[in-house]
């Protein structure tokens, strides 16, 4: 049966596609691009040129946001993935658990409510509780809201696990502990590293909540993006994009290569 | 046996983290959004627990000079909007989802893997970059201007930029992916024996598609709608950039009130608003499935 006959074909639907694809890729392409402007206006080619990167990475201020939101990324990653894994234990292997619903319902909380209500949650409570450190205040905040995030790959990989295997480690004579240690963790490490992975790349990524927070003088690499915005479109502006683009393609790349391994 | 200290327990112990963060970080801080909602609003920003249900009133009255109350509809337009808004982006995500994940879906293994790699890629582009490149776009002289002036199109036009087309075009960039993995899911468990059956009774290309495929794959539009609905109606970064200041959704709105306007009560009741309506449609969501799923253990 040639492709044109199979019953299972839409005629258009592949021209739509490369159509959708270049939709996709439009803007991404459109910032690289001008980044290598060499104009200080974006819209007028003035050559090639790679002196708005150097002028990016020689911004001080840039490089303090950077540094902020990686301190912030990497608190929340750690302490969002450890609540997480004790969390997805419990839910999906522990047994005569109460509550179960209810429980899971609670850790993916985050993911129910708008973003906009979670930071005007933990807004409102460190104003209350009168915390006004920056930094304290946009890792709690963060480790809040990656927890699902955390959660969502663990719990997934854990549902896919032969239970056998702890039980077999148990039968000869492992203790808790040591099958966990033993068997299911080295398991499950591949969702535990893509549940971090997604919980650091949704903390990087943050403006709602940090820019919610950032009276408190902890200016995160999203926040500070957002004031260059607002002071107009400019070729550096697009050097800072492309760079952090080329970061999260980096990421991506990694983990869907991580994953196809398994 | 009973819990001791020797013997602990350990379901209790493992979800105490998790529980313990979500209920100070967000379900009491919600019940102190709910008493903000009514209380009055302080000197200097903030708000005074002096209980009152002015916020609300405010979002429908304006109060004039002598105490009256006049019927103000611009937080009413920011609500309709949004809602408006994130309805036409989950439409138009579902229009043009079906036809990309179904292409996907009849691809080779291998082809099939790097496409909705393709496709989840620019979700790990920070979001903040996404929406401003649209600005490098639909901006003055931005690359969609420049382009029809080159063509000799038009040679002066109104930006593109500060409206709701902008908004709705962020909207849906920003969106899409999460509306096309769930569909592409639930082509991907389609028997296409079912298809071939449907010709093989005479049923053309068009029937099959609305007889068989779009019936069957119902639930993954529903997830996707879900995934697309709820986070458009927070959105915050497409109406800012893109809307423009007079252009709002309820997202930049509660920003506002709790950033520059310093109106934490009418800031509270907007969330609160906000809230409600996610909830109202992810209850409704909820409740079909069941009826649903009743049905057809029924049937």
């Amino acid at each position: 049966m040639s492709t044109r006959d199979d019953v299972r074909r839409y005629p258009g639907f592949g021209p739509f596609s490369v159509i959708f694809f270049a939709y996709l890729y439009l803007p991404i392409a459109v910032v690289v691009f001008y980044s290598f402007n060499a104009n200080r206006i974006v819209s007028n080619w003035g050559g090639f040129s790679l002196h708005w990167y150097t002028t990016a990475l020689s911004n001080a201020n840039l490089l303090t946001a950077v540094k902020t939101s990686l301190l912030v990324a990497a608190v929340a990653t750690v302490a969002s993935t450890l609540v997480a894994l004790m969390a997805a234990l419990v839910l999906v292997r522990g047994r005569n658990v109460r509550f179960r619903r209810i429980s899971e319902t609670v850790v993916n909380l985050p993911l129910l409510l708008p973003e906009i209500v979670v930071a005007v949650a933990v807004l409102i409570l460190f104003s209350e509780v009168g915390l006004a450190n920056g930094m304290a205040k946009l890792m709690i905040a963060h480790t809040t809201f990656c927890i699902p995030f955390a959660f969502l790959p663990i719990r997934a990989r854990l549902q896919g696990m032969d239970l056998d295997l702890e039980e077999a480690a148990r039968d000869l004579y492992a203790t808790g502990w040591v099958a966990f240690r033993r068997v299911t963790l080295p398991l499950i490490l591949p969702g535990v590293f893509a549940g971090a992975m997604l919980a650091f790349v949704i903390s990087m990524d943050d403006f709602i909540t940090s820019n919610l927070l950032n009276s408190g003088g902890a200016t995160t690499l999203p926040v500070y993006i957002f004031s260059l915005i607002k002071q107009g479109v400019s070729p550096q502006l697009n050097a800072i994009s492309t760079l952090i683009m080329v970061v999260s393609v980096v990421l991506a790349t990694a983990a869907f290569l991580l994953q196809r391994r398994q | 046996m009973k819990p001791s200290i020797k013997n602990p327990n350990w379901n209790v112990l493992g979800l105490l983290p998790a529980h313990v963060i979500m209920l100070l970080t967000l379900i009491i801080p919600i019940g102190i959004i709910v008493v903000v909602s009514f209380s009055t609003r302080g000197p200097y920003g903030g708000f005074e627990y002096v209980f009152t249900s002015a916020p609300y009133k405010q979002l429908l009255f304006n109060q004039g000079w002598t105490g009256e109350l006049e019927f103000n509809p611009q937080y009413l337009i920011v609500v309709a909007r949004t809602l408006v808004l994130s309805a036409v982006t989950t439409s138009i995500c579902l229009l043009l989802s079906f036809p990309v994940a179904y292409f996907i879906a009849l691809q080779r293994p291998t082809v099939k893997v790097l496409l909705i790699y393709l496709v989840t890629l620019p979700f790990w582009v920070s979001m903040i970059v996404r929406v401003y490149s649209w600005i490098i776009i639909l901006g003055k002289d931005g690359v969609i201007e420049k382009t029809l002036r080159g063509l000799g199109l038009v040679d002066q036009m109104d930006s593109l930029l500060f409206g709701n087309t902008a908004m709705l075009v962020g909207l849906v960039y920003s969106y899409i992916p999460l509306m096309i993995l769930p569909i592409f899911a639930s082509i991907e468990k389609l028997d296409h024996a079912l298809i071939e059956a449907s010709h093989d009774l005479y049923g053309n290309r068009l029937t099959t598609l609305r007889r068989v495929i779009l019936p069957l794959i119902r639930p993954g539009m529903i997830a996707g709608a879900i995934l697309v609905f709820v986070p458009s109606l927070g959105a915050v970064l497409e109406p800012t950039l893109l809307g423009g200041g007079k252009t709002m959704m309820m997202g930049n709105l509660i920003q506002l009130q709790f950033g520059g306007a310093r109106n934490w009560p009418l800031g509270a009741a907007i969330a609160i608003v906000l809230m409600a309506a996610v909830m109202v449609f992810l209850v409704f969501q909820g409740l079909r499935s069941i009826r649903t799923e009743g049905l057809e253990r029924a049937s």
